[in-house]
């Protein structure tokens, strides 16, 4: 069982390693990057997020996020009128007046990110020097930055990743000959972020900073002997630009399941040059305590065929977890971007699938209804549409908001899978 | 540049799809970025759709700006007339489509479809979605039915009505139109055409041949029935049947409209009066009322609660700005000032202020309701996926009156009830530690100082079990709903595999052994 948790599994036969990627272009289903915020905002806990946009903009996040729960929430929609398009320099001032009105009315944000639309960009409204504007008036009680969730730019999860880029050149400078540190690059819930630091800690591994952080205050710093493991697929630019401040990106399959966290923590593991016992110690129990708990979780999936649209970027991790863990039987999987170098070791563990990048949805509303998978994941905009076709879905939006990643979530994982099927079973009507 | 965090209405464009989502044969082509595709999931989520409305969106990305946009909205329109083959084609931008100016409507007429094009320009900057939706309805109207020639009718013939409002996504819509379609068949009114709702572009030809309209909801239907009646002299109805007077003034309307002498008693059905009437209701006297929505419900709610339930309005607003006069004149009727606004938290703080003891408004109103601790019931759009009930729930008619007698009662009686609990709270018998009464004394709970720190005793009755105080840092993590459920199913584990200390671990032991 230890012996297992340490190696690296060999290929999978027929793995995706090499595979043909179909290029699809079309109209897409999918959220722009704007939608991120809803996650972000929740864990960056004295950040707040001034979308500079449309109506479309503010109900978008409305109705994606359900929004009325947040009595305050920590963002806001600045709404461009008839009269910010006719000139960009009363827009400027129109733009400072709302930050200013809104740091006025909430004291206790240490943070601000002005976060570009689609109208900003096409109307070329230039945000960064607008928050570089802003901060110099406000700093030290507020750091202003900004970058893009603009749907003509960023797709869903991108706009995570355009929020973490826009960070990095704010992370304080490790010295040169600081001892290694690894740090942890994406959002993850609480609970998991304190189970990977246990798990490290556990096998001597540190120092281990998370990033995004709770606060804002608490930026890790970051220099040549930074180890950073991705924790998020979809982080291509945040790992270039770490990468230009000096640290190494780890590859890794991403943490999801029992085999993805444990080949994730491995990652780390070997960059430390742990030795394979005390990585068996520190990880064997939970692993094979997550193996226990998808067996029984995830027992109705095996067999069972998926196919998913692209939505989030996490569709191929979650691929080759709904496969070599739940037996599942890939027909197409869709992601909206395939970052090779990222994936590569995901790629090469996936089985054989009809790998898409970009969409056509209509077509692949075809191929989906002549496939018949026994389960679909998709977005909202396509689940119900689809249950009344017959087909048994999972909203992928899900995947994003519950605690997927790491040993002891990994159940929950195949269970989001199967409460659909498993819903069907029980129903008579 | 308006800071919101939440709005009363969609962009325009959104009240477009309203309406293509609730007609039939008509397909809307949307230039549009890919975030757009959003306003799907409130066709397919709130409102539980069974298939995705009918618009294609070009979903144009920041490359294709350089290059042409114009050829990939023409595109998605060849291709959606090829795949959906719709009897018209529905053509427009939204808001960043707007702004690049490709000129839909030109674009999609050189293409030479072979089915008519209609082209909606819905000004994003200035414009909301009810006006979208009214925008687009009477562009449709008036592309289709605008060729026709009014029909001569003979005497004798049963009166005929069109039925002009009901879209998608609005609140009871649905269900205001069967109860509305039975008032009308029960008077003997045909119903000619019903519009948006189910309605193909060939109906829309049809609406001159009706002797008048009866408008739903003027927010949507208000421009083309004025259309209609410059065109066609086709009389609308005028009161909107939301209560029992309004519905008795709207029978009355309808059959001066038809020429129906001595329309048939059909009050049977209606409840309202007399339970308003009945001694039970007497506590409803003079309650303290605030009022907020859409114009045509703000305005039937104040009706109702000042004239048939006996409330004291106390606020009444809408967000609707096009119909701000007859809110105005509604509440300096009542004596209070109306509130015209898309701010919510202006909403709130008038709210506040007003001190109401019932609120009826919008999903909005019914959160800024809870956190003051106010009962509220919702009247309005915008709507929930609470608003669409699987029971039939009008508003309008007898029937709807019923429905507004037992919603905006019910979080009443609820409201007392609450306030009671509040009053007992601390009551030395009535607190959250307290054991329920037929367990006795003996599961009363420790009443002697815990141990703590070290060690927290299991609160769920397992025997000698005991948490580390890290265990219970963790379990403290998981959200307070599932909390209780957590430490008992790891204290009963725990207790069944002797476990005399619960550590992190055993709580994903626990975790893992009841996962299902």
């Amino acid at each position: 069982m230890s012996a297992a948790a340490a190696t690296v599994r060999p290929e999978a036969p027929g793995g995706c390693g090499a595979a043909p990627v179909q290029q699809e272009r079309g109209q897409r289903e999918v959220f722009c990057g704007l939608t991120g915020i809803v996650w972000l905002h929740r864990k960056i806990q004295d950040a707040f997020f001034l979308v500079v946009g449309s109506r479309t903009c503010a109900h978008l996040i409305q109705s994606a996020a359900g929004v009325m729960i947040f009595a305050e929430p920590r963002f806001a929609t600045a709404i461009l009128e008839e009269r910010d398009l006719a000139g960009l320099a009363d827009a400027n001032e129109e733009l400072d007046r709302a930050v200013e009105r809104l740091i006025e009315r909430r004291p206790e944000i240490k943070l601000l990110f002005l976060v570009g639309s689609c109208p900003s960009e096409v109307i070329k409204l230039d945000l960064s020097r607008a928050a570089g504007r802003l901060s110099k008036k406000l700093m030290p009680r507020v750091r202003v930055l900004s970058y893009s969730g603009s749907g003509i730019e960023t797709t869903f999860t991108q706009g995570e990743d355009a929020c973490l880029a826009a960070l990095v050149p704010e992370l304080p400078a490790a010295p040169a000959d600081a001892a290694p540190n690894l740090l942890i690059a994406g959002a993850l819930a609480e609970p998991v972020e304190d189970q990977f630091a246990r798990l490290f800690a556990a096998m001597g591994l540190g120092p281990v900073s998370f990033f995004p952080p709770r606060r804002a205050a608490d930026l890790p710093a970051v220099g040549p002997t930074t180890r950073v493991l991705l924790a998020q697929p979809f982080l291509a630019e945040t790992a270039r630009l770490l990468e230009a401040r000096g640290a190494t990106v780890l590859t890794a399959p991403f943490p999801l399941g029992a085999e993805g966290t444990s080949l994730w923590l491995r990652a780390a593991a070997d960059a430390w040059g742990i030795p394979a016992p005390r990585f068996a110690a520190a990880t064997a129990l939970p692993e094979q305590r997550a193996r226990q708990a998808i067996a029984k979780s995830g027992a109705s999936l095996a067999g069972k065929s998926i196919f998913f649209f692209p939505d989030s970027q996490l569709e191929i991790p979650l691929a080759r977890f709904a496969a070599r863990e739940c037996g599942m039987r890939l027909t197409e999987v869709g992601t909206p971007y395939l970052h090779r170098a990222h994936l590569a070791q995901e790629l090469a563990l996936l089985p054989e699938a009809r790998l898409v990048e970009g969409q056509d949805v209509d077509k692949q509303l075809d191929r989906c209804r002549e496939t018949r998978p026994d389960l679909t994941v998709c977005g909202l905009g396509l689940a119900n549409p689809l249950e009344a076709e017959g087909m048994a879905t999972k909203w992928s939006i899900e995947l994003l908001f519950t605690p997927i990643q790491g040993f002891d979530q990994a159940a929950d994982l195949a269970a989001l899978f199967a409460r659909p099927l498993a819903r069907r079973a029980r129903l008579e009507v | 540049m308006q800071l919101t965090l939440w709005t009363y209405e969609g962009p325009p464009h959104v009240g477009a799809m309203r309406i293509a989502t609730a007609m039939r044969g008509l397909h809307y082509v949307l230039h549009a970025p890919q975030g757009d595709t959003y306003a799907d999931l409130l066709f397919t989520m709130i409102e539980r759709r069974d298939r995705r409305p009918p618009v294609t969106y070009t979903t144009f990305q920041a490359r294709d700006l350089g290059s042409d946009t114009a050829e990939l909205f023409k595109n998605a329109a060849r291709e959606a007339y090829a795949r959906f083959k719709p009897e018209a084609l529905l053509v427009g931008a939204s808001c960043t489509a707007e702004l690049i100016q490709d000129d839909p409507g030109g674009l999609a007429r050189a293409l030479e479809l072979p089915v008519p094009v209609v082209a909606v320009e819905l000004p994003a900057y200035q414009k909301k979605e009810n006006w979208g939706a009214a925008e687009t309805f009477y562009q449709l109207v008036r592309a289709f039915a605008g060729r026709a020639a009014p029909v001569a009718r003979e005497a004798e013939a049963p009166k005929r009505a069109n039925i002009l409002g009901p879209a998608a996504l609005g609140f009871r819509h649905r269900d205001d139109l069967r109860e509305v379609s039975d008032l009308l068949a029960r008077l003997g009114v045909e119903i000619n055409v019903i519009a948006p709702l189910g309605a193909s572009p060939a109906d829309l030809a049809r609406l001159p041949q009706a002797d008048f309209n009866v408008v739903l909801y003027p927010e949507i239907a208000g421009t083309a029935a004025a259309w209609l009646e410059r065109k066609f002299g086709q009389k609308s109805t005028r009161t909107v049947p939301i209560g029992v007077g309004a519905t008795r003034e709207f029978l009355a309307e309808v059959a001066a409209l038809a020429g129906i002498d001595a329309p048939p008693a059909m009050e049977e059905a209606s409840r309202l009066p007399w339970y308003s009437r009945s001694v039970d209701a007497n506590y409803l006297t003079g309650k303290r009322v605030f009022i907020f929505g859409d114009a045509t419900h703000a305005l039937a709610a104040a009706r109702v609660a000042s004239r048939e339930l006996g409330f004291e309005v106390v606020g009444l607003g809408t967000y609707s700005r096009e119909f701000a006069r007859d809110i105005r004149a509604a509440a300096a009727a009542l004596g209070i000032e109306a509130l015209i606004c898309d701010d919510y938290l202006e909403v709130e703080a008038a709210i506040a202020a007003a001190q109401p003891e019932l609120v009826l408004g919008t999903q909005m109103e019914r959160h800024t309701a809870k956190k003051l601790g106010i009962p509220c019931a919702v009247i309005s759009s915008p709507v929930h996926v609470q608003d669409f009930p699987a029971r039939r729930s009008p508003q309008m008619g007898f029937e709807g009156a019923n429905v507004l007698f037992d919603s905006w009662v019910a979080p009443l009686m609820m409201g007392l009830e609450e306030h009671l609990l509040g009053m007992f709270r601390e009551d030395f018998e009535f607190h959250a530690d307290a054991a329920p009464s037929h367990l006795g004394a003996a599961a009363a709970p420790e009443t002697a100082p815990a141990p703590a720190p070290v060690l927290a005793v299991a609160a769920g009755g397992a025997q000698g079990v005991t948490w580390a105080p890290d265990a219970e840092r963790e379990l403290r993590k998981i959200p307070f709903f599932v909390r209780g459920k957590a430490r008992r199913n790891t204290e009963s584990f725990a207790a069944e595999k002797g476990v005399v200390t619960i550590t992190v671990d055993t709580l994903y032991d626990a975790k893992a052994h009841y996962a299902s």
